[in-house]
């Protein structure tokens, strides 16, 4: 019992997802700094954000709209986050207790922090944040359905396995995932979902800073913004793992392995970033072409070329 | 000095609030923002929500109308936030200071805690009167 709640909140659970997430956002940060010739942020720039909002700041209701809701969605977004991250992290790590994070439940608790958002933005009774929050709805629908074809096509490569831990030891017998052309167009089209399930700019739409001043998120302050920063740079670190892990044959933990795993994720968020800095924001129609026809297409087509063992 | 006002000095986060500006103090608070002053390296970034904000800068003369507008917006704003005026018309009314829709310099209408003069004030000087603001503390 008490293992599990180290797994839960210690070790690869909040509190380490939440850390490694922070160092990764000012990575983040830091690189955008270096593209645009600024000199960016000091190492520790996320804690102090984080710990100004959590200690310092005072939280403010807004007076339409329903604070309880209001105030519960950035706990039930940093609740799915976690739970979402300890089911990844498990098996990455290698770590087999208890129940198995099985692909289907981490693709549900995923989705999690997103709904919260829209719960949150519905509850605030902001106008701005209403907008946001109809885009973040209609983001979700147009992703979705791909992240779901990539998840179908892994699990068709390693032979009907749901299972995070046997989809990570195929790999790590064989070769990984990537090595083959339906690897490649799945972790393209991964890469794209992810960038929407961060809400990066590309798809940024329901927090367009300049056009919505900050959409979904308009009526935070405090506390409960701490949170939903916290949320953000748990998810900033999972989301790459997740894809390592389906991809790119998960981490190895010994020796000189532990480099290679680390250069994965800051190889994979450096991609984030960069798609990042060089695109500019989509409309949300764009952005639902982009993922209904485009990448399904793509993803259809990399479950053709699997079906027939490329 | 403790925890708590480390973290705040090192993440100001800041609203820009014009009144009837006439855009140049607007454009020099941008320029802080650009690569060669970088404001990021100190932690302060451009929000665009008041709720976020720990800093509010008003610049340009505010007029009769402006006056409820920036009462309301310094209510919305979660406490401790600071106020810093910019520009010549923020700081006394500059040239405006006798118009007949002039409503006063900003610190009679809500408490400011720094005053960066000049018209427009360079780059330079708003980053040192940031510095000063944030030393005060």
């Amino acid at each position: 019992m008490a293992v599990d709640i180290f797994y839960f909140l210690v070790f690869p659970g909040f509190l380490f997802a939440a850390i490694t997430g922070a160092f990764l956002s000012w990575f983040d940060r830091k690189i955008t700094a270096r593209v645009q010739f600024r000199k960016g942020p000091p190492l520790l720039q996320p804690f102090y954000d984080f710990f100004k909002l959590l200690l310092v700041k005072e939280t403010i209701l807004p007076k339409y709209g329903s604070p309880v809701i209001f105030l519960l969605a950035p706990v039930f977004a940093i609740f799915g986050a976690t739970m979402a991250g300890v089911f990844i992290l498990l098996p990455l790590f290698n770590i087999t207790t208890g129940f198995r994070g099985d692909l289907l439940v981490i693709f549900y608790l995923l989705t999690i922090p997103s709904f919260s958002y829209i719960i949150g933005s519905l509850a605030s009774g902001n106008p701005l944040a209403a907008v946001g929050g109809s885009r973040e709805m209609k983001l979700i629908l147009s992703y979705e359905l791909t992240f779901l074809l990539v998840i179908a096509g892994i699990i068709m490569k390693c032979g009907q396995q749901f299972d995070l831990n046997s989809i990570i030891k195929a790999q790590q017998d064989g070769s990984p995932f990537i090595g083959s052309i339906s690897g490649v167009i799945l972790f393209i089209v991964g890469i794209f979902c992810i960038q929407a399930k961060l809400a990066l700019v590309p798809f940024d739409m329901p927090e367009a800073e300049a056009e919505i001043t900050e959409g979904i998120f308009i009526e935070y302050s405090g506390p409960p913004y701490a949170l939903i920063k916290a949320t953000k740079y748990i998810m900033f670190f999972i989301l790459p793992s997740f894809i390592i892990a389906l991809l790119l044959n998960g981490f190895r933990l010994e020796g000189i392995n532990i480099l290679w795993a680390l250069l994965k994720v800051i190889g994979i968020v450096l991609l984030l970033t960069l798609i990042r800095n060089t695109s500019p924001r989509v409309k949300i129609k764009q952005a639902m072409n982009f993922f209904l026809i485009w990448m399904n297409l793509f993803a259809i087509i990399a479950l053709i070329l699997i079906a027939f063992g490329y | 000095m403790g925890f708590k006002d480390y973290c705040f000095k090192k993440s100001l986060w800041v609203f820009h609030f014009g009144g009837a500006s006439c855009n140049n103090c607007d454009i020099e608070i941008l320029d802080c923002l650009t690569p060669r002053h970088d404001l990021e390296r100190f932690g302060i970034l451009l929000v665009g929500s008041i709720r976020h904000a720990d800093v509010l800068l008003v610049n340009g003369s505010i007029n009769r109308r402006d006056k409820e507008r920036l009462i309301e917006i310094y209510n919305q704003a979660p406490k401790p936030v600071l106020v810093v005026a910019i520009g010549a018309c923020g700081c006394t009314g500059g040239i405006f200071a006798e118009g007949n829709t002039f409503a006063g310099p900003v610190d009679k209408i809500i408490p400011v805690d720094a005053y960066i003069p000049g018209c427009p004030p360079k780059p330079e000087a708003i980053i040192a009167g940031i510095v000063k603001l944030v030393g005060k503390k």
